[in-house]
Parts: C-alpha cells; sequence; structure tokens
C-alpha cells in the first residue's frame, strides 16, 4: 500500500511538472508579446497552472497518506509541499489582483525546485524519528511554509517592480531599454504596494513561524532558544523583512531600495531551506535530507 | 494629519531640516533625534541581521562547545584570532550586544513619544471638516432628491457610528458635516508589538538567571534525588538559588526504545522512546507516569526531558582468589546510530596492579574485513561486550579531576586488547573471562538500558511567552486595522434637493479606502430607501 501510493505520488509529481513547463512556455510567450495573435495565451498558462497545482497537491497528499503522517520531514517533501504552497498563494491572490504576468516566474521557480528536489533529494518514505514526533510539526512547519509561499510572491512582485522601476526612468530619460515589455504591467508603485501587502501577510506568518519554534524547540530540546544555526536563520530572515516593512516608512527608502530589501530577505529564505539545511550543522539536520 | 508623533524622516511626516543649536543640550538633542530616527534604527536592524550571520557558520560555545574545541584542533592558527573576536560567543559579544542594545534604545527613544501622542490622540475628537473635500484622495458626491439635508446627515452619522467610528458634527455657513475616526488600535497595535519586543528583550536577559540547567544518567532501576548534589553536570543562572530546589524523587522503572522493524529503508531507525518512571514529592505518595522525547515531565517547577540513552552493562571483577572487588553497572556512550557504545572501568585497589578497562558495548555484534567489531542494529539481538586492559598508574591518586568516561593510557601498559598477544576480553552476557597475568577475571552480568535527563529550570520562560504572543497580536492589529478619516458634507440646494459629499483619508497603507467611500454613499442612500436613476 504504502509503496503503490508513494509510486503514484511520484508519476503525480512528474505529470505536475510537465504541466508547469508547458505553462512556463506560454507565460513566458505571453510576457515577450511575440504571439500577438494569440491573445489568449495566459489564460490558458494559467489554467494549466491551475490542473497542475492539482496534480502536484495530489501527489503530496499521497505521499502524506503513504507515510501516515505530514509529508514535510525531509528535503524532498518540502520542496513539494513548498512549491504546492507558492503555487496555491499565487492561484488565490490571483483571484482578486491580476497577476498573471508572474506566471512565469513562478512556474519557472516552482519547476527548478522541484526538479532539484526530485533527482537530487527523493528518498522513500520512512518513519519520523521520535523528535519529530509532535503536533508542532504539523503547526511550525506547515506556517513556515505558507510563509515562504508569501514571500516567493513578494520576492516576484518586488523583482518586477525594479524591473518596472528602472524602464519608467528610461521612458523619463527618453533613453533605450530592453524592458518594453512591460510596459503592459502595473506601474512601480502598484507593484510596490502589491508586493507590500503580500510580504506584510509573510511577515506575520513567519513571526508565528518563531514563536511556534520557539514553543517546541522549549518541548523538545528544554529551552525554547539557543542559537541554533537553522535559529540564527529564522532570526535573520525576521530582521531583514522587519527591515522592510520599515524602509517603506522611511523617506528615501521607499520604493527601490526596500525592494532590494524584500529580495535579500526572500535570497535569505532559500538559502535557509537549502544552504543551511544541507551543509551547516545543527539540531535542524536531521530533518533535513 | 499631524496626530501622530512620528520620527523626523518618517515618509508621513514633515521634510523639515532640524539644525542643531550649539552647545552640549543641542548636541546631544541632536544625536538623540538621530539615534531614534527611522534612518538609524533601519541601520540597526539590517547591522543586527548582518551580525547574527557569523554565529552560523562558527561553533558557538553556547550551543556546540564541541564543535569550538574541535574548530580549534583543526584551525590552531587561525582560532586565537577568531576567538579575540568574539566569534566563538557571538551572541553574547560586546559587537551584537552593542548593535541590539542601541537598536532597543533608539526603539524606545522612538516609541515613548508615540504613545504620549497617542494618548492624546484617544481624547481628542476627530478634527474639523475639512473645507474642500473633493481635494482628498477618496472622494464621491451625489444629488438626493426628496430628503432634507438632515435626514441625510442623520444616515450618514448612522452608518459611520455603525462601522464604530467616533463621529463629530460641525456645521458652518449653508452646510452641515460630520467628521469621523476610526482605527486607532491600529497605532495601540504598533505600540503593543514595540514595548512586548523589550518585554521580551528584558525576560530572556533578566529571566534565565533565575534557572538553571542540568543532567543526570539514571539507569533503569536507579533513583535520582533533585539536589544539587545529585546532577552529573549543572550549570545555574547568575541569580540562581540552591534552596530552591525541591527534592523529589524520580525513579527509572523501565526504558523502553522501539526500531523500525518492517520497512526496508529505514530498519534500526529509532520510532519510539519512552521513560517509565515513578516520581515522589516529599510527603506525598509515589507516582508512576512517562516521559518521552516531546513530551517532557513538569515537576516541582522543573521540566525533565529525556534527550539521550544507551547501554549500561553489568560488570563484576573478581581477585586471583575469586572474591569479588568490584560489581557495577556502568553507563556507556553511544558512539554511532547503531549504539556501539565506549565505556571505561577502573580498579585503583583489589588487585595485584592498578587496572583500567576500554569497553566497548556492541548491542548486535558483527565483524569488518578488518576483524574490527562494531554494531550492525541498535537493539540487544546479539550483545557483546570487549575489554581492553591496561595496567599501571590510574592517576587518580594526583588529586587531578579525571572524567569517570576517559582512561588516561599514558602510565600505563596495554596487557590485554587489540594489537597485543593477549586479544581482547570478549564476553556475551553471563560470560565470566580471565585477565591476563593470573590477575583475576570479569564477568559481564548483563545489561540495563540508561536515560539521560536534563533538568531545566527557567521561572521566566511564561513572560517571554506572553511578550512573544503579545508582540505577535500588535503587530496582526497594526498591519491589517486601517486607520481613517470620514467626512460627509450635505448642502441644502435650491427645489428639495441635496448634496451629499463623502471623503476619506488614510493613515499608512490602506487598499480599501476608496471602496469604503463608495460603500459609505450608497449605504445612506439605501438607508434614505432611495434608488438611483
Amino acid at each position: 500500500m504504502t509503496d503503490v501510493l508513494s509510486q503514484y505520488s511520484v508519476l503525480a509529481l512528474y505529470s505536475a511538472m510537465a504541466i508547469y513547463a508547458i505553462a512556463f512556455v506560454l507565460f513566458t510567450l505571453d510576457l515577450a508579446g511575440v504571439l500577438p495573435k494569440f491573445p489568449k495565451l495566459a489564460r490558458i498558462a494559467m489554467s494549466l497552472t491551475v490542473l497542475g497545482w492539482i496534480l502536484e497537491v495530489s501527489a503530496d497528499v499521497m505521499r502524506g497518506i503513504a507515510a501516515a503522517r505530514v509529508p514535510w520531514a525531509n528535503m524532498y517533501e518540502f520542496a513539494m509541499t513548498g512549491t504546492s504552497v507558492m503555487v496555491g498563494v499565487f492561484l488565490l491572490v490571483n483571484i482578486k489582483w491580476d497577476l498573471r504576468f508572474l506566471g512565469a516566474f513562478m512556474t519557472g521557480f516552482v519547476l527548478l525546485l522541484l526538479g532539484l528536489a526530485a533527482t537530487r533529494y527523493y528518498v522513500e518514505v520512512v518513519p519520523l524519528p521520535p523528535a519529530l514526533q509532535s503536533y508542532w510539526l504539523v503547526i511550525h512547519v506547515f506556517v513556515a511554509t505558507l510563509a515562504t509561499g508569501f514571500f516567493a510572491l513578494g520576492f516576484a512582485l518586488s523583482l518586477t517592480q525594479l524591473l518596472q522601476a528602472s524602464r519608467e526612468s528610461a521612458v523619463e530619460n527618453k533613453t533605450k531599454t530592453r524592458l518594453g515589455f512591460l510596459s503592459r504591467l502595473p506601474d512601480s508603485v502598484t507593484l510596490e504596494n502589491y508586493a507590500y501587502r503580500i510580504i506584510i501577510i509573510g511577515f506575520v506568518l513567519w513571526t508565528f513561524t518563531l514563536i511556534a519554534g520557539a514553543i517546541w524547540a522549549e518541548k523538545a530540546w528544554g529551552r525554547y532558544w539557543g542559537w541554533d544555526t537553522k535559529e540564527v536563520w529564522t532570526f535573520i530572515i525576521w530582521t531583514i523583512y522587519a527591515g522592510y516593512i520599515h524602509a517603506r516608512s522611511t523617506r528615501g527608502w521607499r520604493g527601490s531600495r526596500s525592494a532590494w530589501l524584500a529580495i535579500v530577505g526572500f535570497s535569505a529564505v532559500m538559502f535557509n531551506f537549502t544552504v543551511v539545511n544541507i551543509f551547516f550543522k545543527g539540531l535542524h539536520a536531521y530533518s533535513g535530507l | 494629519m499631524r496626530t501622530l508623533s512620528r520620527p523626523s524622516d518618517h515618509y508621513d511626516s514633515d521634510a523639515r531640516v532640524v539644525n542643531p543649536t550649539l552647545g552640549v543640550v543641542g548636541w546631544l538633542r541632536w544625536f538623540w533625534r538621530q539615534l531614534t530616527s527611522m534612518r538609524t534604527a533601519l541601520l540597526l536592524l539590517l547591522l543586527l541581521a548582518i551580525a547574527a550571520v557569523p554565529g552560523s557558520l562558527f561553533p558557538q560555545r553556547s550551543s556546540d562547545p564541541n564543535g569550538v574545541t574541535q574548530y580549534f584542533r583543526d584551525h590552531a592558527d587561525t582560532a586565537p584570532t577568531l576567538d579575540k573576536f568574539q566569534l566563538f560567543d557571538v551572541y553574547s559579544s560586546v559587537w551584537f550586544s552593542a548593535i541590539y542594545l542601541l537598536l532597543f534604545i533608539s526603539l524606545i527613544g522612538c516609541v515613548i513619544p508615540r504613545t504620549k501622542h497617542h494618548i492624546v490622540a484617544l481624547r481628542t475628537p476627530p478634527p474639523a471638516t475639512p473645507a474642500n473635500l473633493s481635494r482628498l484622495p477618496a472622494f464621491v458626491s451625489a444629488t438626493l432628491k426628496g430628503v432634507t439635508a438632515e435626514e441625510v446627515l442623520e444616515s450618514a452619522r448612522k452608518a459611520l457610528k455603525g462601522q464604530r467610528y467616533r463621529v463629530v458634527r460641525y456645521d458652518r455657513d449653508g452646510a452641515i458635516t460630520v467628521s469621523a475616526e476610526r482605527g486607532y488600535a491600529r497605532e495601540t497595535g504598533n505600540l503593543i508589538f514595540h514595548f512586548a519586543l523589550v518585554g521580551v528583550l528584558i525576560t530572556v536577559g533578566f529571566g534565565s538567571g533565575f534557572g538553571f540547567a542540568g543532567q543526570r544518567v539514571i539507569v533503569e532501576g536507579q533513583a535520582f534525588t533533585n539536589t544539587l548534589l545529585a546532577y552529573d553536570s549543572f550549570n545555574p543562572g547568575r541569580f540562581f538559588q540552591a534552596s530552591t530546589l525541591v527534592p523529589y524523587t524520580i525513579t527509572l522503572d523501565k526504558f523502553t526504545a522501539k526500531y523500525e522493524e518492517t520497512n526496508k529503508q529505514a530498519i534500526g531507525q529509532p520510532v519510539d522512546f519512552t521513560a517509565d518512571v515513578t516520581t515522589q514529592m516529599k510527603g506525598e505518595a509515589p507516582q508512576q507516569t512517562t516521559i518521552k522525547v516531546n513530551d517532557p515531565l513538569r515537576i516541582g517547577g522543573t521540566d525533565v526531558y529525556l534527550l539521550g540513552n544507551g547501554y549500561a552493562p553489568q560488570v563484576t571483577i573478581r581477585n586471583a582468589k575469586g572474591e569479588v572487588i568490584f560489581t557495577d553497572i556502568i553507563p556507556f556512550l553511544p558512539q554511532d546510530k547503531n549504539l556501539t557504545s565506549l565505556g571505561v572501568v577502573k580498579i585503583p585497589d583489589g588487585l595485584a596492579k592498578q587496572i583500567g578497562l576500554i569497553g566497548f558495548f556492541y548491542p548486535t555484534v558483527s565483524q569488518g574485513h578488518s576483524g574490527a567489531s562494531f554494531s550492525i542494529y541498535p537493539d540487544t539481538i546479539d550483545p557483546q561486550l570487549t575489554f581492553d586492559a591496561y595496567q599501571g598508574d590510574l592517576g587518580l591518586d594526583a588529586g587531578v579531576p579525571r572524567s569517570v568516561y576517559a582512561l588516561d593510557t599514558g602510565n600505563m601498559t596495554k596487557i590485554a586488547g587489540r594489537n597485543s598477544p593477549n586479544g581482547a576480553l570478549e564476553m556475551r552476557p553471563g560470560e565470566t573471562v580471565q585477565l591476563p597475568n593470573g590477575l583475576g577475571s570479569v564477568t559481564f552480568d548483563g545489561v540495563k538500558r540508561f536515560a539521560s535527563l536534563d533538568i531545566h529550570r527557567d521561572p521566566t520562560q511564561g513572560w517571554v511567552l506572553f511578550f512573544a504572543l503579545a508582540s505577535l497580536g500588535g503587530l496582526l492589529i497594526s498591519l491589517f486595522i486601517p486607520r481613517r478619516r470620514m467626512w460627509v458634507s450635505v448642502t441644502q440646494k435650491t427645489k428639495g434637493s441635496v448634496t451629499v459629499e463623502c471623503a476619506g483619508l488614510a493613515r499608512g497603507d490602506d487598499p480599501t479606502l476608496e471602496g469604503a467611500v463608495a460603500a459609505l454613499e450608497q449605504s445612506i442612500e439605501r438607508d434614505l430607501g432611495l434608488t438611483r436613476d
């Protein structure tokens, strides 16, 4: 049963990746505006993303059922759940604002992460070690993953904001720019407002992650904070995003400078998820690979 | 909208250039204003993030003391220099402390005047309605027929009250108006967030000083009484007093470890550790309970954690005449995931010579090509105990403290073991082997489990949690409750029609302001039973 389900899970994941790949190509063509005769490209790509997402979530759920626990106890499972959440957040926010122009980035980024996870970090289903047998695994890790989803979208928005700001200043100064394709996108101020609203949700979730992690650490390791490498990086990320939120209120830092902080923040999130998990020594290590 | 006090470089505040007046007070004031400015706070925040990084690159004495020792061994040339810059104690270092202390001073310096202003703002009625509402960021107007100006204004007042606005009426020539404000909680939440962070810092900083952390290894069947002497290691906080220890007793009745047996990918991986214990408070009846990983025992103001376990072989040593001169259950330290365990037995008296034994215990023994033994499974399927024996000076008489887990073989000769003609002493449970040179015999009576317990007391950690949750609550309020002002102005026109104007102004980020203003105007029309033509 376990074997069959986990094999179906892998199959569903690879199918999801194939569909994301097609969506990525269509999103990119739409963004580049090279096929003006096909105005529905983004819409088709969006539908494919929804389909890919449903497949990925089922892959994730099957993995969880196969393991008889939440599907986020090692790198492979983190990647699968984390990217599901990223795409989920992207689709959810699209109900409110039209952010299809980020589709190429989101599907491309998710594909990259899934590709790495499936080829380099795939592990068979194994039981949870005693240290991870806690309902805090469900709460702490899931909320951290959710925060990562919002930070990813915020990163994409901030990056687009920077490019857009660069195009806008080129237009103002009447200099040449290769970013002409961005003219159909919202202006940099709108993008900044979107990014801010998404990132503050991520920040609240991250604050909760930090507190929930401390509560769990107290139960499992006997101290709520011990500057373990993962704790250090969670703190660093929190501080960077706290900086981002303050930067938006500081004259001279609003706009592009604060956008850079959002980008540095998400880079730290990715560093924490990859390099810290794989190469750094610490108490969180056994939950890594 | 100057009802809030913000640092001078807050994007919402006046862009005045502040020139210091000459003199010491002037300069101090200038310095204080710099320290409490947004730019400085931001800089310190980012500096704090950067300063935290080295603590993840270098092993820290607080979390990984063995790593530090190892680092000194591996990088003997650079380690002392790094140590001079406190890179092995980053989070208690002068430079790290300086950054966060400055940050918190800056924070307090910013938040206190804001609190004063906020208290005043809470008592101040909303300001008079501006003359020209159409210049505000959100504005709608409509002409209504068949209603009086008073009816419209009353309807607006009701709608705003219903949305928990604070409403004040201002009339002026030709127009009757209301001015309304809501969302004071946004600033309240913001202040709570910042004060709660100060609370976290203070409780973390001082609180831990009142507690302690201690370790104790107990073998099945043994008991531990919570007194200072009973700990194997004990780290008190600065203000700790031994009289606060509650003298309870914990007896380890049984330790159970379960390992994965069916999943081929994870054979031997631990799936459960349970310590069955009997606890007894002084003068009370004993109680049976369990301690598990992730499920500590809370007793007598302390928390008891199960952080490790291993095997403790029982060994009996007899002299040449067959008299028992030593019998004990000795905890062996696990060396790998299959619990190959290392332990030491020291026999200073009773035999012809001082004897030291370095032992390996293998719960399920196997032999590699080189002839070296190792354990292939963590449970006791095929247990074996082996000893290398040394004879000579144990060094116990010199008065130097020696670890019970290490044997200094500097002044000793190997009389049994690998690379010695006699070979190692190998025993299955119940077996006896002779020591070389007719010294006596060693018996492996059997093996028990031990649990390694961490016992902590941190009387302020509840407060840390309280402040952390308060900061989370404050954060939620300050980011998601909109602070806005609304104005409704009603003008009586000729021919029985009135003009109603609604306008809104937000403080901070408020994506739904325009929608709220439009909704207000519509709710007035609905309330008066009007429909749009």
